[in-house]
């Protein structure tokens, strides 16, 4: 096996042959689990659609909008955030029990699960390989504002930062600030914004476009 | 366990990359650990807590040196070991050698609502709680070997009480079989200069939820 030429700071790993015997594992498996009666492909397809189709960050991206356009919404998101995700449809697994934290120009809240990769699956799908990457792991509690500038975002220096490492079967999900200019934007409109790292808390949502 | 998992504070790592446009999977056999991980709890029996202890329950070497989804691959090849379901001769020979436990598949009509329900983990609480909200409380400077959701860069400090989520299954216990223990659950909030020392950025304030056994009261 040709030795590894990129490290392992991505999960992709581009050594081939490496590649290719973990493919030949995995392939293995599911060959044996299927042919023991362990596994239901059927199941399989459904799991893997599941998360490739139906949920992700436009779930969370909707749940922002509302508390942005809907005081009461709003209100009910930050008192119990999974019964108000509930009430739009968003449930299940790794989204069980989950706490909204609101960015303001006082406070900025940052996400991280420095012990492994807890994530709140139902609002955002499943997450990004950065947020389960050692780099991100290691210095978002630590050194949040020099993570926050690999994501190319610099806060001004009187915003305090407040970060959360999930570390229980809580889940987060941080409210950024509304843009300006999105005075009269509908709900839809506004969910357009909203990217998934405002949602985590190493970005922010996007100002509108010039046009629209 | 104090293993390579537990990476809070941890220099040396290097910057965080994004990816642009990123895929949810970067390989099929992603996708498929991914799946084989989900459907197998059902028919494995095993708990979100002892899938954890699986995954991070190796040297640093192995941890560090695989990918996030291999690691997902390493834990699940463990479980069934563990449980005589599948054998490394037979991922070996990649065909069954053995016979089949008797177990139920999850069926492809119950895999949604399977992530539909997920597994909420509150419980009654066995007893009052003991921390209040605002409440100082000290992380304790515990190590076990086994098992344990206390990242090493809390223990000792001293942080206040933010919130109180009611009693949820101790991870430490169910992650061994020993049961599910509930315990007050809470998030507990650090200044960032008890924790990083005097350098550190003077606004900055860290939380982890801790279980009641993991704190101890400060006067």
């Amino acid at each position: 096996m040709s030795e590894h030429q990129h490290g392992h700071s991505h999960d992709h790993d581009h050594d081939h042959s490496e590649l290719s015997e973990t493919e030949l594992r995995v392939r293995a498996l599911e060959t044996i689990l299927t042919e023991k009666g362990y596994v239901d492909p059927a199941a399989l397809d459904i799991l893997i659609e599941t998360y490739e189709t139906k949920v992700g960050p436009r779930n969370g991206a909707r749940v922002v909008a509302k508390a942005w356009t809907d005081p009461a919404y709003r209100a009910r998101l930050l008192q119990d955030a999974t019964a108000a995700i509930a009430e739009l449809g968003y449930t299940g697994r790794q989204g069980e029990h989950i706490v909204a934290v609101e960015n303001t120009p006082a406070t900025h809240n940052m996400v991280v699960c420095t012990l492994c990769s807890c994530y709140p699956w139902p609002v955002l799908g499943l997450p990004p390989v950065w947020y389960k990457s050692a780099p991100y792991r290691s210095r978002a509690v630590k050194e949040p504002r020099a993570v926050l500038a690999d994501f190319g975002v610099t806060l001004p220096d009187d915003t305090a930062i407040r970060v959360w490492d999930s570390t229980a079967e809580i889940r987060y999900l941080v409210i950024p600030m509304r843009p300006d200019g999105t005075e009269g934007f509908t709900e839809d409109q506004l969910a357009d914004l909203v990217t998934r790292d405002s949602m985590i808390g190493t970005g922010v949502a996007q100002p509108p476009a010039e046009n629209s | 366990m104090d293993g390579a998992h537990d990476m809070g504070g941890m220099d040396g790592f290097g910057p965080v990359v994004p990816e642009a446009n990123e895929p949810l999977f970067h390989a099929a056999w992603e996708r498929r650990a991914f799946a084989l991980t989900l459907a197998m709890a059902r028919p494995g029996g095993w708990n979100l807590d002892m899938t954890r202890f699986a995954r991070e329950n190796r040297s640093p070497l192995d941890y560090l040196s695989k990918s996030y989804y291999q690691i997902w691959l390493a834990g699940l090849e463990r479980l069934m070991a563990e449980r005589g379901l599948v054998t490394s001769d037979e991922i070996a020979a990649a065909r069954p050698l053995h016979p089949r436990r008797d177990v139920a598949a999850l069926s492809a009509d119950d895999a949604a609502p399977m992530l539909a329900r997920g597994a909420p983990t509150e419980r009654p609480a066995p007893a009052p709680a003991h921390f209040a909200i605002g409440d100082r409380v000290r992380a304790r400077n515990i190590h076990p070997h086994t098992h344990t959701r206390l990242p090493r860069y809390v223990r000792g400090h001293v942080g206040v009480v933010e919130l109180v989520h009611g009693a949820h299954i101790f991870p430490d216990s169910h992650a061994l079989g020993a049961g599910e223990q509930p315990q007050w659950l809470y998030t507990v909030t650090f200044d960032g200069r008890e924790l990083w020392g005097d350098d550190c950025d003077p606004s900055l304030r860290i939380s982890v939820d801790a279980w009641e056994s993991y704190l101890e009261p400060v006067r």
